[in-house]
């Protein structure tokens, strides 16, 4: 902004003189935009556009230009593994942003009474964020594993019937992935509401204290409400995390067992790098993408709008 | 002026070496430099893979080592293929199986017929692998090594323990296997990892089927032989190893479960001959502390896994008499010694003296040999080298999710195996 402004103000400023560098200084912004503008247009869109043209070839092992029409896409139809694939990010995707943001609230109000100590609390909340999800993956592998990790500890203090071997289990593996993703990314959450819960103008409180209202009923109506460009933040922030998971799932289960943890990135990679189906590959990526469009648009929309009117 | 400096010394150090590449083209006029893309990156076989280049550099040619670190060679084939997509392939790269042939079709491999005929690769190579290295009938790429997967690995220890002996067939391996419970240990360590359980059901099924039956269902994929009552039983006795693991095995990596061999935790080990590896690191000698065998029920037949060398069409001169040179080495007896005896595998060529390799390598040649004239040589679907990259992912899909499903029948995988293999052909 600094930069931009004393050319604004020359350029369109009473008796601004038309001089080169006048026009250069009212272009400089733009041109100096100009490059990234021009690098994401290629590097994203247009490589989109690529990925796109390619879900309609028969590619295999490299890129080819033979058009099949939509067979990719009806082949990837009746892939089993799609498909558990597909159900595994709608159960992952769900549960990791809602219990997030629950857990993240509940944390930012606890750490919002102000109580002792609260640094060091929100840091040791906020840590997590601070490793990558292939650290957590392996930590929490290890701890999930039944004969190393919880299950052996618990067994070893004498309960010896106590199971608890999700990663091991076909029809639990996925849930696994929510208890790591969750323990990395509340944290975080926890963070961007003690930001907001900071925002929120005392008066307000005050008022509604004076009114009569109960400490919860202050939260639910009053603060929560208040709260809402937060949890836009977050769901834009958490869904993406969550639909973009690959290495969580590379460390922690590896897909497995079988392929029941599975998720659309792992089976995209699996699919156009190594298995030489690059237009199956290129298929799958296209449909994520319409996954992540189809639920981001319609809440962008709402939410921009109902910010606008209100 | 540093920058100055840099600079100065940069021209200085590409006069010198222009000069010298100068120099040693006028030495030798056919002197070249191969690049070579491989992932023989741990501690073994990086030092075999350096004997390669000693002999290249002996012969006056150049070596630029293109390793590309991962397990499989998964990354190695993606920066592969990116190179060749921008029309810059390395001179040599290690590509194996039936990917030679995708290669192949896409027109980028170079020829060896010159080096094969002068070398007699025809007489020296069982007509199977010669097979597998060529494309149009042209040489294309060279064997380097050969890797049988068809192996049992035992801890002698708790077989004793348990007063049992190497099981033959898989019946003795199921009997044995309670023994083995009954004594407190796991009976088979394993990794439940697709590849894997892949290694396992192909031997499963060259046990209950035969290797007239595996090539059917395998490698030509012949829809009636994947969906028979042959492969139902393969893989309902496949699924009854399962008793045999323990729980955790989930996402365990082969050499983990190799280790569970070696501490004696687990008496045995379905798993390819770089398992040797493991055992030889741990400081243990094959035959006295520890055991190898055929996998149960396959003693007449060879589940091969090869890795190759594939050439790809260079223009200059000087490039191609480099290639043609490292093709050569890669089949002559001082390369093919050394780097075997590092990876655990045996030599590509059956006319070895074999003195110092250790007996599990022994019987490995002998019965590559036999098995070459009975028709006991087969491909290993599991290791790539029975079928494309994405067949044998389709089959692997399969193959995992029957084995790991606990409601999925036999039958219901056999038919998901067929659909498998057409829609992917």
């Amino acid at each position: 902004m600094s930069l931009s402004s004393p050319g604004v103000q020359s350029a369109a400023g009473p008796g601004a003189r038309r001089s080169s560098s006048g026009l250069l200084q009212a272009w400089l912004p733009k041109l100096i935009l100009a490059p990234s503008i021009a690098i994401s247009l290629f590097f994203v869109y247009g490589f989109m556009l690529w990925t796109f043209v390619l879900s309609l070839t028969n590619s295999r092992m490299l890129p080819s230009y033979d058009f099949v029409g939509f067979a990719q896409y009806a082949r990837l139809m009746a892939n089993d593994r799609w498909w558990v694939a597909s159900t595994n990010l709608v159960v992952f995707g769900g549960l990791f942003v809602a219990i997030c943001l629950a857990l993240g609230l509940l944390l930012a109000i606890l750490l919002d009474q102000r109580i002792r100590q609260e640094g060091v609390l929100r840091t040791v909340y906020l840590y997590p964020m601070a490793l990558s999800f292939i650290v957590t993956g392996v930590v929490w592998k290890w701890l999930l594993n039944p004969g190393l990790g919880i299950q052996a500890m618990v067994r070893s203090w004498g309960f010896e019937n106590f199971r608890f071997d999700w990663l091991v289990n076909p029809d639990m593996a996925v849930y696994t992935l929510v208890i790591a993703a969750v323990w990395q990314a509340s944290g975080f959450v926890m963070a961007l509401f003690l930001a907001g819960l900071r925002g929120i103008d005392d008066s307000i409180l005050k008022a509604a204290q004076l009114d009569g209202a109960s400490l919860p009923r202050i939260y639910w109506r009053v603060v929560i409400p208040c709260l809402r460009p937060v949890v836009f933040s977050a769901v834009m922030i958490l869904s993406h995390i969550a639909i973009k998971s690959f290495d969580l799932v590379v460390a922690l289960t590896g897909g497995g067992p079988g392929y029941a943890s599975d998720l659309p990135a792992t089976f995209m990679y699996a699919h156009a790098f190594t298995r030489a189906q690059i237009g199956l590959g290129s298929a799958s990526a296209m449909l994520m993408l319409g996954g992540v469009l189809a639920i981001l648009i319609p809440y962008l929309y709402s939410e921009l709008r109902s910010r606008r009117h209100g | 002026m540093p920058a100055f400096k840099t600079t100065r010394f940069d021209k200085t150090r590409l006069a010198i070496a222009t000069g010298l590449v100068a120099a040693i083209s006028m030495t030798s006029a056919q002197a070249g430099e191969v690049e070579v893309l491989h992932w023989w990156t741990s501690g073994g076989e990086a030092r075999a893979a350096n004997v390669l280049k000693e002999l290249m550099e002996a012969e006056g040619h150049e070596w630029q080592d293109f390793a590309v670190a991962g397990g499989g060679g998964e990354t190695a084939m993606t920066v592969l293929k990116s190179r060749a997509m921008s029309g810059n392939p390395p001179s040599a790269a290690q590509i194996k199986g039936p990917e030679i042939q995708e290669w192949g079709e896409l027109g980028l491999l170079g020829d060896l017929d010159a080096v094969a005929e002068a070398e007699g690769w025809n007489d020296l190579l069982p007509e199977t692998v010669a097979e597998i290295m060529r494309h149009n009938g042209q040489y294309v790429a060279v064997p380097v090594n050969v890797h049988r997967v068809n192996w049992l690995w035992a801890n002698p220890e708790v077989l004793d323990a348990a007063g049992v002996a190497m099981p033959t067939t898989l019946d003795e391996l199921f009997e044995v296997a309670g023994a083995i419970r009954e004594a407190g240990y796991i009976p088979l360590a394993h990794g439940g990892q697709a590849w894997q359980d892949a290694t396992v059901f192909e031997s499963v099924l060259l046990a209950t089927g035969g290797s007239e039956f595996y090539r059917q269902a395998l490698v030509d994929l012949d829809p009636e032989a994947l969906g028979s009552d042959s492969m139902v039983k393969a893989l309902e006795t496949f699924k009854r190893l399962r008793e045999l693991m323990d729980d955790d095995m989930p996402g365990r990596d082969w050499n983990i479960a190799t280790s569970m061999v070696i501490q004696g935790d687990a008496a045995m080990q379905l798993m390819g001959d770089w398992a040797k590896g493991e055992f030889t690191a741990a400081g243990l000698t094959a035959g006295d502390d520890y055991l190898c065998a055929t996998a149960p029920g396959t003693a007449g037949a060879f589940t091969f896994n090869i890795d190759s060398l594939a050439m790809f069409r260079v223009t200059g001169e000087a490039e191609r008499e480099a290639q043609q040179t490292l093709a050569r080495l890669v089949l002559e007896p001082t390369f093919q010694q050394a780097f075997n005896q590092a990876k655990g595998s045996i030599p590509a060529r059956p006319d070895l003296d074999m003195n110092d390799f250790d007996s599990c390598a022994r019987q490995s040649l002998d019965d590559f040999q036999r098995t070459a004239k009975s028709g006991g040589l087969v491909p290993s679907m599991a290791h790539g080298m029975a079928v494309r990259a994405d067949v044998q992912g389709a089959i692997f899909d399969v193959v995992t999710n029957y084995f790991n499903s606990r409601d999925m029948v036999a039958e219901e995988a056999a038919r998901r195996m067929v659909t498998a293999a057409q829609a992917a052909l």
